[in-house]
């Protein structure tokens, strides 16, 4: 298999999932297809090709400095489970 | 430090304390599923600007990437920094000391996001361990961040402080950020390791985080210098770890036990093309630089001395110093002026021919009236004239009873003084002073002073 169960529990911790052993086992089998599909890129022979961040052929897309309107806080809020005055409220993370 | 554009990094929501919470957000600084960055131009020139002042390379190619971390003060799951290929690479401070210049090696500087501000509430410190739950402000969230990393050649705190005041100074004559440590427009992580003396290695290091001026700064450096050497010496050995510094009680405390190292599975942003810096732009950038601090400290010590001239250059009092001085002024005279004044902001503007007038006429006016004419002289309108019409007491004979009388109730400090220790000279002088109050002459008083303790051994 192309991944680990421990890195699978790994990427699980860092992106604070609690995976069952279930989910832990079809993990483990669906991102080793995933990376074994992608590793077919590592069969050619791309000494000679310099590494691409990006796939368009463009560069410098940037925008000048000058405000455009925020959004209104009804809007802002429209989708937080929990609003304490103008604040968003969140559980403690550890 | 923070940059001080009009908008953010990668939205065009305003930039700024003091606005209601949360009102200067949008889909993509509060990270809603499918909202994208557009890069902040003049995010990208003032950080060329800083690399250049850095002597830095500035790159050909530049890309911004994805830093993964599981945090509320980023909901995207990720802070938009920049990796393998920052916009400044390898550059370098020199710092002016009696010695000649440090070279203080410049690893890179790159620009990355900031993160939202966030409150802990319930639990017994306002810390996020045992918090009920945090409240957060998006306000912050995406200005942009410039971190400029050094080679590991700063040798102290002492000279960690001056590579900073002149680091600061040159962000601030930019323009690019405030720079102000106690708004935490500007932060600084130190890394410290020792090492026996002789030695050239690098042993582990430790961080310390959270220190909010460059006071705290060099005495949480020395803190930590002292605790390393103690563990060295007892036998054991530093681990790499993150500390807080408490300037009030002067502890350092591991900053959160991790359990596990960081991972942040760089990679880059898909969201955003690469930046190639095109060849002019970065040349109108280089003839836009000021004279830089470091070289105007060079500059001035040949007309005064290394430690008046880093003073008024990092106080950003140069300019005022040279235009008293070119309006009259005795040049050491100006220079202390300046520096003792009470309040540094209130002196910065001042107008040098009224400046003049008060420097020539320092010893000659009561203390009290001098230092309320500097502490008055910014305001508009201000006129020195009527505080150069009093006059201070120097008049010996008036003097001479109450300098007996000081020198009479301080036998121990006489006895000291005459032992060799005269820099006891000032505090004679300091009680006269506080005597009269304020009203003599302080030159004067210096002088009877001086005589009285020679004479009658």
């Amino acid at each position: 298999m192309a991944i680990s169960r421990e890195e699978v529990l790994h990427v699980a911790r860092l992106a604070r999932l609690a995976l069952t052993d279930d989910e832990i086992e079809r993990l483990t089998q669906e991102l080793g297809k995933i990376l074994e599909a992608v590793g077919v890129v590592s069969e050619l022979d791309l000494a000679d090709v310099p590494p691409t961040s990006h796939p368009l052929d463009l560069v410098n897309v940037w925008d000048e400095d000058v405000l455009r309107d925020s959004l209104a806080l009804d809007e802002v809020f429209a989708n937080a489970p929990a609003r304490d005055g103008d604040l968003f409220r969140v559980p403690p993370t550890a | 430090m923070q940059l001080k554009t009009r908008t953010k990094m990668f939205c065009r929501c305003p930039v700024g304390f003091g606005a209601g919470e949360n009102t200067q957000t949008c889909p993509v600084c509060l990270g809603f599923p499918g909202a994208l960055p557009v890069v902040n131009r003049a995010a990208v020139e003032w950080t060329i600007l800083l690399g250049l002042a850095l002597d830095c390379e500035i790159a050909e190619h530049a890309v911004f990437s994805r830093k993964n971390y599981f945090y509320f003060d980023n909901p995207k799951g990720y802070q938009i920094s920049q990796y393998d290929l920052p916009f400044c690479i390898g550059g370098k401070v020199l710092v002016p000391t009696a010695d000649g210049d440090r070279v203080i090696g410049i690893v890179r500087a790159h620009l990355e996001e900031d993160a939202a501000k966030t409150v802990h509430v319930g639990g017994r410190t306002g810390r996020i361990r045992g918090a009920d739950y945090s409240l957060v402000d998006f306000n912050r969230c995406g200005t942009p961040l410039v971190e400029v990393v050094t080679e590991p050649d700063i040798r102290s705190a002492e000279e960690a402080k001056r590579f900073l005041q002149l680091l600061r100074q040159t962000i601030v004559e930019l323009g690019i950020s405030d720079a102000e440590m106690e708004k935490g427009t500007l932060r600084v992580d130190a890394n410290v390791s020792v090492r026996p003396q002789g030695s050239d290695e690098l042993r582990t290091r430790t961080e310390i985080k959270n220190m909010n001026s460059f006071n705290f700064i060099a005495r949480g450096i020395e803190a930590e210098i002292e605790r390393q050497i103690g563990v060295w010496e007892s036998g054991g050995e530093v681990q790499q770890e993150t500390y807080d510094f408490d300037a009030a009680t002067g502890a350092l405390t591991p900053h959160r036990a991790k359990e596990e190292a960081d991972d942040y599975r760089y990679f880059p942003e898909p969201d955003l093309v690469p930046v190639e810096p095109p060849p002019e732009l970065v040349e109108r950038l280089r003839s836009e630089l000021p004279e830089l601090p470091a070289a105007r400290i060079r500059r001035l010590e040949a007309e005064l001395d290394l430690e008046r001239a880093t003073v008024l250059v990092t106080g950003g009092l140069d300019r005022l110093w040279q235009e008293t001085v070119a309006a009259g002024a005795e040049k050491v005279s100006a220079a202390n002026v300046i520096i003792n004044a009470p309040a540094a902001a209130a002196i910065a503007s001042a107008p040098a021919p009224e400046l003049v007038k008060l420097v020539d006429a320092r010893d000659r006016i009561p203390r009290t009236a001098f230092d309320e004419a500097l502490s008055k002289i910014s305001e508009p309108g201000f006129s020195a004239d009527p505080y150069l019409a009093q006059e201070a007491v120097s008049d010996s004979a008036e003097l001479e009873p109450i300098v007996a009388r000081i020198l009479q109730e301080n036998p121990g400090q006489v006895a000291a003084y005459r032992n060799g220790k005269e820099g006891l000279l000032g505090f004679f002088v300091g009680q006269v002073m506080k005597e009269t109050q304020g009203k003599a002459n302080p030159r004067v008083v210096s002088e009877l002073v001086k005589a009285k303790l020679s004479r009658s051994a």
